[in-house]
């Protein structure tokens, strides 16, 4: 008796704690969007509060009528995710075909280096990568954050492991005798078996490639070539000092669109997470 | 036979190509490039030719003098420390909760999905958010420490050096709790049951079963947390650039900050800057070996070692063998 009591003090606990950590989790992205419907003068009254008001659309127009452009940033991070995201999961997964199907003679060598170049830091070739870009005059051309993602080796790992059991070498087998071309066989058998690695590792590609600070701010000088994450740079400069309620508006305009994402693929987003633990 | 196998081959080659020409170009060039610079006086913004120093580690040295770089290196290791030990603690603690037999906990696919979030959402915002939620005088965290009485006056708490850095420790604490708790349910989930469960029939109470049985079996997946985190937060880079500049005074200015200053803020010192990236890649290398070597599984390297040890002999005993 004694003990399950002390054992639903604990349950208890577990639960409160766990509410308290949700809480945490929410309330920043919750007192952000409140507050970007509320005006300068009432946050600084109040800053926290639960109750939107209706001032985002005077938020909206300061906002708009500085440097923060949120449309030119959607759309160039929108550009480059995507461009990024369909590079690095159709060459990494034909990376990983290349590896799986064939029996050449540098196959365990080449694989040996996608391992060993895997945990090098994109961030310590920066300035060689800076470097290169403009002495071809090609800083502040979208391209070049998004043809990088061709080779995207932690990517080729995981879609080798996921391939190994899944892709059975007698249908590549059968498809050759029905005189289907290589290319062919895997564009069309190899590719849909991937599929559920496929979406997974698209999502956390995309997410990162939105995401991505470092390399759009040293590539990117010219206004209407920012990113999604340089904009946001923007309301922490001098021009927004003073206009909360406008720069909470901006930073909920930057992540809206990934709030409402999350929610919608929470389950494959959890369950991809799960899985990238795995594979270490 | 095997004819056709060798046709097949050259497609070995012509699937891997991309990867390789962009790897190559986007990759191993630009690698190449920044340690040749590091060695060079190549600066300013508009040169494009190099000469190569007479003292080639002169930008080293430089940089391992430099006051500001060890104090952003002390910094960097400090926030990380800062923010992994409760990370994995916290992550532990929950992971133990979840997928204990006895007490199952309810509403655990609700409770991962919030607590995963902070971590999808953009570095550069979460910094700039928390640049608001802490604001003086009137910043929402202020507004609840004055409300609940916590406080009489609003407290300027970016000011403080220590403050500070807890708070972006805080910050990527906040950020990766979730991942790191995530990937180690999926690793108990992944042990065999059946250990648990002769553990039960032997009365092992659930300290003991944490301790003597999840612990041991995760211990794998933990080392990939560890090196993982370690390398991503000596990269640490969004949260300290955007949220206080890494001030008040340097006390968050993490070595990429400093990097980037050296290299593309007013004095485009890009040999600097590359000596000290590949400073920076050589702890990560010596760190992530050295965290190989201590968690190395005991057990493996001696049957490692057995199995060589065997190779050997048999080797020895067929060489024998053939000289007779």
């Amino acid at each position: 008796m004694e003990k399950s009591n002390g054992s639903r003090i604990l349950r208890i606990f577990i639960y409160v704690f766990c509410i308290f950590l949700a809480v945490l989790s929410i309330m920043p992205f919750w007192i952000m969007i409140v507050n970007a419907t509320r005006s300068t003068t009432v946050i600084q009254q109040h800053a926290v509060s639960f109750l939107p008001s209706n001032y985002m659309m005077n938020n909206l127009k300061i906002l708009l009528g500085k440097s923060f452009d949120p449309a030119v940033g959607f759309m160039n991070s929108m550009i480059i995710s995507v461009g990024a995201t369909a590079c690095a999961v159709y060459f990494s997964t034909m990376t990983a075909y290349g590896l799986v199907v064939y029996n050449w003679k540098a196959r365990q060598a080449f694989f040996t280096a996608i391992m060993a170049v895997m945990m090098i830091p994109a961030q310590i070739t920066m300035i060689g990568f800076y470097q290169m870009v403009y002495k071809i005059h090609m800083t502040n051309h979208l391209s070049m954050l998004i043809l990088p993602a061709i080779a995207s080796p932690s990517m080729v790992f995981f879609m080798r492991q996921y391939m190994i059991p899944a892709l059975s070498l007698e249908i590549i087998q059968s498809a050759r005798i029905d005189g289907a071309g290589e290319y062919r066989i895997f564009n069309q058998i190899a590719l849909p078996i991937m599929k559920p690695a496929i979406a997974t590792q698209a999502i956390f590609s995309f997410v990162s490639s939105w995401n991505n600070l470092f390399t759009p701010l040293v590539l990117l000088t010219d206004k209407k070539k920012y990113t999604m994450p340089i904009m946001v740079s923007l309301l922490r400069g001098d021009i927004y000092k003073t206009e909360y309620g406008s720069v909470y508006l901006g930073l909920t305009l930057t992540v809206l669109t990934l709030i409402v994402v999350y929610f919608l693929l929470s389950k494959y987003i959890i369950a991809g997470v799960a899985l990238g633990g795995v594979k270490g | 036979m095997k004819k056709k196998r060798s046709g097949y081959a050259k497609w070995g080659y012509i699937f891997c190509a991309p990867f390789l020409i962009a790897y190559l170009i986007f990759s191993l060039y630009p690698i190449l490039y920044t340690v040749v610079l590091g060695f060079t006086d190549f600066k300013g913004m508009t040169t494009t030719t190099f000469h190569f120093l007479a003292d080639p580690f002169q930008n080293f040295k430089a940089i391992l003098s430099n006051n500001s770089f060890k104090s952003a290196l002390g910094n960097t290791f400090l926030i990380w420390i800062l923010n992994f030990i409760p990370q994995l603690g916290l992550a532990l603690l929950l992971t133990a909760w979840f997928t204990s037999r006895r007490s199952k906990i309810r509403g655990q696919g609700a409770f991962k999905v919030l607590f995963y979030m902070p971590n999808i959402i953009t570095a550069a915002t979460v910094a700039i958010l928390f640049y608001s939620l802490f604001g003086y005088p009137m910043g929402p965290v202020n507004d609840l420490f004055v409300r609940f009485g916590w406080s009489k006056e609003p407290i300027n708490f970016l000011l403080s050096k220590n403050t500070a850095r807890g708070i972006v420790a805080f910050i990527q604490f906040w950020m990766w709790y979730g991942y790191t708790m995530i990937i180690l349910i999926s690793a108990v989930l992944g042990i065999s049951p059946e250990i648990f469960e002769s553990a039960e029939v032997d009365g092992a109470n659930q300290w003991q079963t944490f301790f003597k049985i999840t612990l041991p079996n995760i211990k794998t997946i933990m080392l990939f947390t560890l090196v993982t985190s370690l390398i991503g937060g000596l990269q640490m880079f969004d949260i300290p650039k955007l949220f206080l500049l890494g001030g008040p005074d340097g006390a968050t200015l993490t070595s990429s900050v400093f990097i980037y200053n050296q290299a593309f803020s007013g004095s485009y010192l890009y040999n600097r800057a590359s000596a000290a990236s590949m400073i920076m890649f050589l702890i990560i290398c010596v760190l992530s070996g050295i965290m190989f070597f201590l968690l190395r599984d005991k057990d493996e390297v001696a049957l490692r070692k057995e199995i060589k040890k065997r190779e050997k002999e048999y080797r020895l005993a067929q060489k024998k063998g053939g000289a007779r």
